[in-house]
């Protein structure tokens, strides 16, 4: 029964994951960029909700609210400021000047917020649980799931039955074509990377709710989101949740083994199923 | 005129006067000891280690296309592996340091093994991945003081030398000949057989392949001897530092954020930039400094700018406007000189 209830907090957990994995797949299969900021706009995110939270004495889940549209505004500037003029054939561009950025995010955070760990405060939520058979599940971890499944699936909608999903796809299979139909490709770029930062907003809050953070743990957010990503297979959405839930998983079972191994585990599984499955389990998108 | 009038040749005016200045200038380095104070020593010896660390990063990154943003796990290793070999192996320091290079050699091969098989910016990350399974795994190590780190005992210290000068000598000698060999490591290699099939793979790697140039087994050899490397450097700055800890050895801040910024305001791809970056860096740093967060943001701005204007850098910046190049490594035509 404790192996049990560990797979099911596991599985839980990748929920958590999963939302961090959803931004990342999303601009990848857009613009093939990868964000190496990402962990560190988590962390903005959480930032931004302690702030709207504290000013506004809001509870964390209505100050989303006000987060995701900031933080998707935040993307789309930056997008258009920035990113756009790094994408290209070569990829360093992108890849330095997205770690020029996550040093900076994290020393501005540092500067504004400290180094003290911080937590948002959720009431009663934070520790409320429900049984379900012999198992105590808590309710917080249960809703991060909820939520993950409803992002995805409204992303996984948006992709393939809506205009703006269509542009998406058409400026991700040939950039020069989708600019001959009328599609502005920066825009384009920048409506992605908003609706990334939306989603990473959402991972930032309900990190923010389960534990606490400071500005340094940037790294270690966007590393769970990557691994859950490849795990999953690049460009599938679905898959990113699936990633999520086995690193989950692997994470709890390692801790339950020896608590100094939970991290670990959820690397090795990582490295074995690279190892077995280069291309992760369910790929769409062979590069 | 006649094609017989002309030679191919690698050397120029500058690369000459390069030459005979660096000799003095390495010479007056070597002789610091004697003209220099004890924190001028310090600093220049940590300079020469970063000058190490971008060198080899900037081969990597520069010419093999192998972008790593865990090259922390390479320090932190050596840096380990010298502890455990004069602590538990009773290695002298300096074979300690050469025995962690070889260890470096060997355990970078799994690795690659395991994470060429993502592209690009995957690989990157992928990097990152295994310097933190190294980080956790260092942290396991009980006997190696677990997650708090430990010292290196005295008796260990004083085998390097018996006085406090001698050691603070022989360490920045030893810096000063890390930085110099990887320099003529990069070098003598990017001159040889696979160097030129680097260059080829750095400027066009589909015609580089088609060539008939082995991409992937050129690219593994790199990162094995960078990994070697990083893993000597790694070693000789713990031997510094005397105190080693999982968060300090595996640092992506230290051991990989700065020198990419280093490489990348230097200029990437040239065997100049890493040194001018270097000395813009610790300029920066030494003026900065007590700006303590906002430097780093600073340093943060001042890469993105470059990469945006001048991806070249700074190096080549100068050099796309004078036309300078102070390794010989591109070949030149000229006229042949009369008689």
């Amino acid at each position: 029964m404790e192996w049990v209830n560990a797979v099911v907090q596991g599985s839980l957990l990748g929920g958590l994951y999963a939302l961090f994995a959803a931004g990342l797949s999303l601009i990848f299969g857009v613009m093939r960029l990868v964000n190496i900021a990402h962990g560190d706009l988590i962390v903005l995110g959480a930032y931004l909700g302690l702030t709207v939270t504290t000013l506004l004495g809001l509870h964390p889940l209505v100050a989303l609210i006000l987060v995701v549209p900031t933080m998707a505004l935040i993307g789309y500037v930056l997008q258009r400021g920035i990113l756009n003029q790094t994408l290209g054939k070569d990829i360093l561009p992108p890849l330095l000047v997205t770690f020029g950025l996550s040093v900076i995010i994290q020393n501005a955070l540092l500067e504004t917020y400290s180094a003290d760990p911080q937590k948002m405060n959720a009431g009663a939520l934070e520790t409320a649980s429900v049984s379900v058979g012999g198992l105590s599940l808590g309710l917080l971890p249960l809703l991060t799931f909820g939520i993950a499944i409803v992002v995805i699936a409204s992303l996984q909608w948006m992709f393939y039955r809506t205009a703006l999903g269509r542009a998406f796809r058409a400026t991700s299979d040939n950039q020069e074509i989708a600019q001959l139909m009328g599609l502005n490709r920066r825009h384009i770029f920048g409506l992605a990377m908003a609706l990334a930062l939306g989603v990473t907003a959402i991972a930032g809050i309900m990190l923010g709710i389960r534990t606490s953070f400071d500005p340094s743990i940037g790294g270690g957010r966007l590393i769970f989101g990557f691994e859950a990503v490849i795990i999953g297979g690049l460009g599938n959405l679905w898959g990113t949740l699936i990633g999520g839930v086995i690193l989950g998983v692997a994470q709890t079972i390692g801790a339950k083994i020896d608590p100094g191994w939970q991290l670990l585990a959820g690397h090795i599984a990582f490295l074995v199923i690279l190892a077995v499955r280069p291309n992760g389990l369910f790929p769409r998108i062979n590069e | 005129m006649s094609t017989s009038n002309l030679h191919v040749t690698r050397t120029s005016g500058a690369t000459k006067t390069a030459a005979l200045l660096g000799l003095i200038v390495l010479i007056v380095l070597v002789a610091a000891p004697y003209w220099a104070g004890r924190a001028d020593m310090r600093l220049m010896g940590e300079i020469f280690l970063y000058l190490a660390l971008a060198s080899l990063w900037n081969l990597m990154a520069g010419y093999a296309g192998l972008v790593s943003v865990g090259q922390q796990a390479y320090v932190g290793f050596g840096g380990y592996m010298l502890f455990a070999l004069t602590m538990f192996g009773g290695l002298h320091p300096i074979a300690a340091i050469v025995l962690a290079g070889a260890l470096g050699a060997v355990i970078a091969v799994p690795v690659a093994l395991l994470i060429f098989r993502l592209r690009g910016a995957y690989f990157a990350i992928g990097t990152w991945v295994i310097a933190e399974v190294f980080r956790l795994s260092f942290a396991q190590v009980s006997a190696l003081g677990g997650g708090s780190g430990s010292s290196l005992p005295v008796g260990i210290v004083r085998s390097l030398a018996s006085s406090r000068a001698g050691r603070e000598h022989l360490s920045y000698w030893l810096a000063l000949a890390s930085a110099v060999i990887v320099i003529a490591a990069v070098y003598f290699f990017l001159r040889s057989r696979n160097g030129l099939a680097l260059t080829a793979i750095r400027d066009n790697e589909l015609a580089a392949g088609s060539l008939g140039i082995d991409i992937w087994r050129t690219k593994f050899i790199v990162y094995i001897v960078t990994a070697s490397l990083t893993a000597m450097i790694g070693a000789l700055i713990f031997l510094q530092k005397l105190r080693i800890s999982p968060d300090a050895a595996f640092s992506v801040n230290d051991w990989t954020a700065f020198v990419i910024f280093i490489v990348v305001i230097g200029g990437i791809g040239t065997i100049e930039g890493p040194i001018i970056g270097t000395l813009i860096f610790f300029l920066l740093r030494e003026t900065l400094a007590d700006l303590g967060t906002i430097y780093l943001m600073v340093l943060g701005v001042v890469a993105i700018v470059i990469m945006l204007k001048a991806p070249n850098g700074i190096w080549g910046l100068l050099r796309s406007r004078f036309d300078l190049e102070l390794f010989p490594l591109s070949y030149r035509v000229k006229p042949n000189k009369k008689g």
